[in-house]
């Protein structure tokens, strides 16, 4: 294979990528003001005004809540752990709900870090895919930093779906 | 017999009874300046040293010795040891200990490194820093992030014992030094974020085993409050004083750990040390059973304590009900000072919630309560009318009271921001200017609190919060403030951009030392705060600053290592939420001045 064809090939791929982001947030679709790309993905919704989608917001409270003591304001990353806003570049939303509920661990010579496995904490587990929207708008370049100046109101479902998770606590 | 005599044997008797006495060894050798012994200093925690050969006019020639890397990423906060010809250097998790011999260029003498369960790691609650080594009687005592107490050899750097404080699956974790003080270790314990219920431990510094240990909350068995004789501003503090100010069983899931300093006054036989935020940060969540505020005791306050049995002599709660996470555990400074026109034996604490009190630490009396920073807002001041009901109060405004504002709402443009208007970061005092010398954050925060449950060893939070420098102020975001606790008066005041996050040093040379996040060593005049000499180290500074002599010459020692909370709060910058939707972050980023990286660095004169 020449080298070229072998670039033309990475060019096109790219280009599909790029497409299949794209498409992402154009054929995706809403149930009860929660959004989902067309093969099921929760995503994110921003209308032109800047009013985020409820659970957008709520990702926004919840990150700032459990994640952001260690992976800092805005998934924007600290000295102690990486910025989310770079993973979820390229991590899917598969891997990221394995990554939150079963945690991961890295052991170098120079370096030990863990994040923890929090796949019995409510108060990450029941907003999972709320933090995953909230930060992958982030890594998309939709949301800018900060708390989102508009929202939509929290929908009967998010507060039914609450109350379930947390089983009556 | 005289009286006199007579408590002469009695003390000898005692003397004899209990043979090894730590107290003496770090009084004999805090007392030398040539050494810097515990992570304070001295019993004081006033951070000063009598050198004077590094002093104002030649400050300024300043050269880098020789350094040392801790092979560590970490933040790095505390500093070294130099106990006669030794320095011992500490790192954050997994907390190594090197022996480096002064007389042989810093050559290791010895390593020690604990293996430990990495899972303590994301315990604990923003980075793994580690406070540092204290030393008394040929013995290093090590208290790891795992909790586990070790007393090395001094010489050799080979366990004497060790001994297991808490429990890192529900969130009990170290970061603090600890307390060397008689016959008896004093130690700490972190993990209000966790719902952990804190307490402080004596072991015995001989054999490790446990003597007492004495609770922030619960019943006065467990507390070791004295209904008749603790007393709190001036008045015993009844039967079970923390039980009464929780609703149910709050109390057992309900923080109030104590990370921070402790100090000793020989004179009195008390310790001291300040008690951190009750959990969780959703105030709510937290009311009585009326849904009123109630003041869960004894979290956010100063407690003065017997060495030898843990009784409380005293306690004073600086922020009842808290609602910012404003922790109570800054540095208690001991230091004999006129306040407003009296000698007292004072106690002076910068407290997060942004008031610089000054107490008689004898009684608990409340002398002083002013704010150090004027951005301070959440409260119009504390009332210091004895005849008050509301007597040593903070008043609490209430635009800034995120109780009042309510859980799913967002309390905007509270100052301090819940990292304080100073963290753990500790202050000097020095007797040459009587002034205190605070290394200060000017950041503000919007906060939204929200309910949220209990799990063991899972955070709990339940509050979000953003953060922004101080508005209408210099744009940074932190400053180095001289602070007159006589008075509650700030006299100079130096801006900073970033937080200063490093323990101040003050020196007879009339020389103050203090680091700064981008990395600099600074060094300035005592007397107006005018910048001496800086030095850009390897990293961001979090770690303390400290002098010794060697060989006859002054040394002033620092470790870099950026990290900490201040390296995840301000690593990215900071966002004005005024600015607006489509503001890109626009304050200035840690990330953009220095990385990652443990160094030491040693200064001394050309």
């Amino acid at each position: 294979m020449k080298p070229v064809r072998f670039a033309l090939i990475f060019v096109a791929l790219l280009a599909a990528l790029q497409v299949s982001q794209t498409a992402g947030q154009t054929d995706k679709k809403e149930k009860d003001g929660k959004w989902e790309t067309a093969d099921g993905t929760p995503t994110y919704q921003i209308s032109s005004d800047g009013t985020v989608d409820w659970y957008t917001f709520s990702g926004f409270r919840r990150y700032h809540s459990e994640c952001h003591v260690c992976h800092g304001p805005d998934g924007e990353g600290s000295t102690y752990a990486p910025g989310l806003i770079e993973s979820l570049k390229t991590m899917s939303y598969a891997d990221f709900m394995l990554a939150v509920a079963s945690g991961r661990e890295v052991v170098r010579a120079d370096k030990q870090s863990k994040m923890p496995a929090l796949g019995d904490n409510p108060n990450v587990m029941c907003y999972l895919d709320d933090i995953y929207v909230y930060l992958k708008a982030r890594a998309d370049g939709a949301l800018p930093r900060g708390r989102p100046a508009k929202r939509v109101e929290k929908p009967a479902t998010a507060d039914a779906a609450e109350k379930a998770c947390f089983g009556g606590k | 017999m005289h009286r006199h005599t007579l408590v002469g044997v009695l003390l000898g008797a005692a003397a004899l009874a209990v043979p090894a006495q730590a107290s003496k060894d770090v009084l004999d050798r805090s007392g030398d300046p040539n050494q810097w012994v515990i992570q304070t200093g001295d019993y004081a925690n006033q951070r000063y040293s009598k050198l004077e050969q590094i002093n104002r006019d030649n400050v300024k020639n300043l050269k880098v010795a020789w350094t040392f890397s801790t092979g560590v990423l970490r933040g790095h906060e505390g500093s070294p040891l130099v106990v006669g010809d030794v320095m011992y250097v500490h790192t954050p998790f997994p907390n190594i200990v090197y022996a480096l011999d002064l007389k042989n260029e810093g050559k290791i003498i010895w390593k020690y490194e604990p293996k430990q369960d990495p899972s303590v790691i994301p315990v604990m609650c923003c980075d793994t820093v580690y406070r540092g080594l204290a030393h008394a009687d040929g013995t290093i005592y090590h208290h790891q992030a795992d909790t586990t107490l070790v007393a090395l050899d001094a010489a050799t750097g080979k366990e004497k014992w060790k001994v297991v404080n808490g429990d890192p699956k529900k969130g009990e974790t170290n970061t603090a030094t600890v307390l060397p003080v008689k016959d008896k270790i004093i130690v700490g314990i972190s993990g209000a974020e966790f719902g952990v219920r804190g307490h402080v431990t004596a072991y015995d510094a001989k054999t490790g085993k446990q003597l007492w240990r004495a609770y922030t909350l619960g019943p006065d068995s467990e507390t070791l409050f004295d209904p008749e004789k603790t007393m709190s501003l001036g008045k015993p503090v009844g039967k079970d004083s923390s039980l009464k100010t929780w609703n149910g069983d709050q109390w057992k899931i309900g923080g109030g750990t104590a990370w921070g300093w402790f100090s000793y006054d020989p004179e009195t036989n008390l310790f001291f040390y300040g008690t951190a935020n009750p959990s969780t940060w959703n105030p709510v969540q937290r009311a009585g059973a009326d849904g009123k505020p109630i003041d869960q005791k004894w979290t956010m306050s100063i407690i003065a304590r017997d060495v030898d049995t843990g009784t409380a002599r005293w306690a004073y709660q600086m922020t009842p009900f808290d609602e910012w996470d404003f922790d109570g555990v800054n540095e208690m400074i001991l230091a004999d000072i006129d306040v407003k026109g009296q000698k007292r034996k004072a106690l002076v604490h910068f407290d997060r919630n942004g008031l610089g009190y000054t107490l008689d630490r004898v009684t608990g009396e409340l002398l002083v309560a002013e704010k150090y920073d004027p951005a301070v807002n959440w409260t119009s001041g504390v009332v210091m009318d004895k005849n008050s009901p509301q007597y040593g109060r903070p008043q609490v405004v209430s635009k800034f009271s995120t109780f009042q504002t309510g859980q799913d709402k967002n309390t905007k443009g509270v100052c301090p921001a819940a990292l304080g208007s100073k963290d753990q970061q500790p202050a000097a005092f020095s007797p040459r200017t009587n002034l205190f010398y605070v290394p200060t954050n000017h950041v503000c925060m919007d906060y939204e609190p929200f309910r949220v449950s209990y799990t063991a060893g899972q955070p709990y939070v339940g509050a979000t919060l953003s953060m922004f420098p101080a508005p209408g102020s210099h744009g940074g975001m932190g400053n180095f403030v001289a602070w007159d606790a006589g008075q509650g008066k700030i006299a100079w005041s130096k801006p900073e951009q970033f937080s200063v996050w490093s323990g101040a040093l003050a020196t007879a040379g009339g020389v103050v030392f203090y680091g700064t996040l981008e990395g600099y060593l600074k060094a300035v005049d005592e007397k107006d705060g005018k910048e001496l000499f800086k030095f850009k180290t390897p990293s961001g500074i979090i770690g303390n600053v400290m002098t010794y002599s060697h060989g006859g010459k002054q040394y002033v020692a620092v470790l870099s290592g950026v990290g900490g909370w201040a390296g995840i709060g301000l690593a990215a910058g900071l966002t004005n939420p005024t600015d607006g939707l489509g503001a890109v972050g626009g304050y200035a980023a840690l990330r953009d001045y220095t990385a990652l990286g443990g160094t030491l660095t040693v200064f001394t004169l050309p």
